[in-house]
């Protein structure tokens, strides 16, 4: 007998909480006790009076997965509203990377000439490194830090996902 | 604590007891130790609430869901830290899994020596996040007063479920105001279940009921859990659509078994014309059950070509394993009222549905309920038939635990209303039915009361005998001793070319003896000639009766869909059944 698994898809959840004690463990735990996927996690409050922070989740899963964590987070009790931004369309997401970068002569050129295509910005340096900020979709910061690992890419930290709905509206 | 102030302040511990009275809570089932000693303290002043003291915290917890179960109040526990919280854990899954109403109160260490490592401590707020319906960590008395209120709302609201306060001792000793909050002062805005149903779907399942041919009701715990009103409207809508009514294990005594309609259980253990009638049905009204694998059996299989209606206040029962046509978010019982509503204002006549009944019939005609008789030992059937014969009249409230006598008692004892039936479906937690039966009789001192037992579950929580001795529960414990895990044995016949692998119930008590010593009356009832005897002697005694009834020890429970089968692979009434399952099945629940 072998293990199968199904065909996934990619969802940005926006997720609205008490902001309170112990939300992100119910909120990681959940995921890792039902077997869900989480790629990316944000959490930051996001009200004047703090009280409400917004925590962005990408995830993969089968369509039906998907709709059962939607269904799963909304029925925490700390949990205000859940939107699906992937299902919703229009709307943008962001991430940004703090890229470590080490290398002298050409490789040193062209990592700056990399980070200029990319619009990334020196926050740091030293005669034989750099340490860039980036922002943009994970796919764009992913295709950097291709290209800055052939040129002495040392470490890197990345923000995770934050994403909203376009419009003037709130999702 | 200033003089001046204008509320009197008063110590977390008299906050709490004073919620708990003002929530209309009657009993708490508990157990002492350290980390609530203020709290206990503050219960010996008082005389308003009743405090049960269990002989272990597994057993107050039972208790309390069977108080919970039986009465449709909520259950109440209060423990210590550390052990006498992880020893709530099983039964705070088990109310989860049933959607039954607890507030769990955990001692707990003082805020300061939180994350020290200190002695009984526990991360009980981690171990029990993702079993209960939510948890608190009170770290302010001031907040206290509305927690206890909220943690009511939460767990009895919605779809029903355990909550648990963990009480730091230093904020049982702390002063704070306490006022009665209004629900409108709860903490969490957020939570707001939708309990009535949106009326264009409920309109929408009105019409397609009444044009259905092949009709099935599949209801379940979430009528129990909607009150008594729900059960009668349950009966209605059968009145005026004719449909056939199934339940699962937990919605039993919604729909009376002596009805007309009544097809029996559906699932692993169901009846053959139940199953059969799921699985050529047209349309499938499931109203308050949540598709569970010992329902549906093979997904792939599962009533292939009806259309589905599902009414359940959790939106996250919907589509999880079944995918649904009509999805409808709310109040079983409230849907049902608005649905009877459009049906009557719609004027349907009760749809002409002879040819399905004719089919049921044929069904039915299998007689998928027959067990072979013995005169020389007692088949577990037929004890259990009698028994549902000799207490009938009493409508006794029934426990088990959890095993073949446990669908045993679902199949042959036959209920006819709500709250009757208490019993650990979604857990299956051997060591469930004496300290819910004992919960049972507080809440019901009247009530005729049985535990339905294995003679290996009733050894799970065996101590709690003692409680009913304290309380002076005239609770009975009905084993049905087959000298084996007979559920578990049953299983390694069927897959596991019958190599009984630690299933034996070897060194057993003498239970009539260990009934004795704990102040109860034992009875053994040997043989078939001894059976109506021995349960009419059960009844007639007063006080906690424990019965030692020997029965077949080979019995198998059928009807029987194997684990990963289709409804249509039923295995029915067979002696011996013995064999090998390829990896595939063995694999399966
Ligand atoms: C706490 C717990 N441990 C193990 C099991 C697995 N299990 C299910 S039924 C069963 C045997 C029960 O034996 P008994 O109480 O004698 O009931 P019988 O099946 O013989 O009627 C076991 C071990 C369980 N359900 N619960
Ligand atoms: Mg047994």
């Amino acid at each position: 007998m072998h293990i199968r698994t199904e065909k996934a898809e990619r969802h940005t959840l926006s997720v609205l909480v008490d902001n309170e004690a112990g939300i992100l463990a119910r909120i990681a735990g959940l995921f890792s006790a039902r077997g869900y996927n989480i790629e990316s996690l944000t959490v930051a409050d996001v009200t004047e009076d703090e009280k409400i922070s917004r925590i962005t989740i990408v995830t993969s899963g089968p369509r039906g997965v998907i709709d059962q964590i939607i269904s799963q987070l909304d029925r925490l009790i700390p949990v205000h509203k859940v939107t699906d931004l992937t299902e919703l369309g229009a709307h943008v997401e962001r991430e940004l990377a703090l890229v470590k970068v080490r290398g002298t002569g050409d490789h040193r050129i062209e990592a700056l000439r990399l980070a200029e295509v990319y619009r990334a910005r020196v926050l740091d340096a030293t005669t034989s490194s750099f340490v860039f900020e980036v922002t943009g979709g994970s796919e764009k910061i992913d295709k950097f830090l291709e290209l800055m690992r052939e040129v002495g890419l040392i470490e890197v930290a990345r923000t995770g996902v934050a994403a909203i709905a376009r419009g003037r509206d709130a999702a | 604590m200033e003089g001046e102030a204008m509320v009197t302040e008063r110590s977390g511990a008299d906050i709490l007891i004073e919620a708990l009275t003002d929530l209309g809570v009657e009993v708490v089932f508990g157990y002492p130790g350290g980390a609530v000693l203020p709290i206990y303290d503050a219960i010996f002043n008082q005389t308003r609430i009743r405090h049960i003291l269990v002989r272990q915290e597994g057993g107050a917890v039972h208790a309390a869901e069977g108080y919970a179960r039986a009465t449709g109040k909520p259950g109440v526990v209060l423990v210590t830290s550390g052990p006498g919280a992880t020893n709530a854990v099983t039964g705070i899954v088990d109310a989860l899994m049933d959607s039954i109403p607890l507030v769990i109160i955990t001692g707990q260490v003082p805020t300061g020596l939180i994350g020290t490592d200190a002695f009984q401590e526990c991360d009980t707020i981690g171990i029990t996040r993702h079993c209960t319906k939510h948890n608190y960590l009170v770290k302010d008395p001031a907040k206290l007063g509305d927690i206890v209120h909220e943690a009511f709302h939460i767990a009895t609201s919605g779809r029903p479920g355990p909550v648990v306060i963990d009480l730091p001792k230093d904020v049982q000793v702390a002063t704070a105001a306490y006022r009665k909050p209004g629900t409108a002062n709860l903490p969490h805005k957020g939570y707001r279940p939708q309990v009535k149903a949106d009326p264009s779907l409920i309109g929408a399942a009105v019409e397609m009921i009444a044009s259905a041919k092949r009709p099935i009701l599949y209801t379940g715990g979430g009528i129990i859990n909607s009150g008594p009103a729900a059960s009668q409207l349950l009966r209605e809508l059968q009145r005026l659509t004719g449909a056939p009514v199934t339940s699962t294990l937990m919605g039993l005594g919604a729909y009376p078994a002596s009805g007309d309609a009544w097809l029996g259980m559906l699932g692993m253990h169901g009846t053959y014309e139940a199953n059969m009638a799921m699985h050529g049905c047209d349309l499938m009204i499931c109203l308050g059950a949540r598709y569970d694998d010992r329902v549906t059996g093979r997904l792939d299989a599962f009533s292939p070509d009806s259309t589905k209606i599902h009414i359940d206040i959790d939106r996250a029962s919907h589509n999880k394993t079944v995918q649904v046509d009509l999805p409808i978010v709310g109040d079983v019982g409230r849907a049902m009222e608005d649905m009877i509503k459009m049906w009557k204002a719609s004027q349907h006549h009760k749809p002409d549905l002879t040819a399905w009944w004719a089919q049921i019939e044929e069904w039915r005609a299998r007689d998928s309920l027959y067990f072979p008789p013995s005169d020389t030992e007692i088949m577990p059937q037929e004890a259990v038939r009698r028994l549902h014969e000799a207490t009938k009249a009493r409508k006794p409230i029934i426990t088990t635990e959890v095993g073949q006598h446990q669908m045993w008692a679902a199949l042959y004892m036959g209920f006819e209303g709500p709250n009757k039936w208490l019993t650990s479906g979604g857990l299956g937690t051997m060591g469930y039915g004496l300290p819910a039966a004992i919960g049972a009789q507080l809440g019901n001192p009247n009530a005729l009361v049985i535990d339905v037992a294995g003679e290996a579950s009733i050894q799970m929580n065996i101590q709690e005998l003692a409680t009913a001795t304290q309380y002076k529960l005239p609770v009975k414990v009905f084993i049905l001793n087959n000298e084996y895990m007979g559920m578990v044995r049953q299983w390694q016949d069927l897959t596991y070319g019958g190599r009984h692998s630690h299933s034996y119930s070897d060194s057993l008590p003498d239970f009539v003896k260990l009934a004795e010593a704990y102040g109860w009356t034992g009875i053994r009832i040997e043989g078939p000639d001894e059976l109506d005897a021995g349960i009419a002697r059960m009844l007639e005694t007063d006080g906690p009766v424990m019965v030692d009834c020997r029965v077949s020890k080979v019995a198998n429970c059928f009807p029987m869909i194997p684990s990963g089968a289709a409804h249509t692979e039923m295995i029915l009434h067979a002696n011996e059944v013995s064999g090998e399952m390829d990896d595939e099945a063995k694999a399966l629940v």
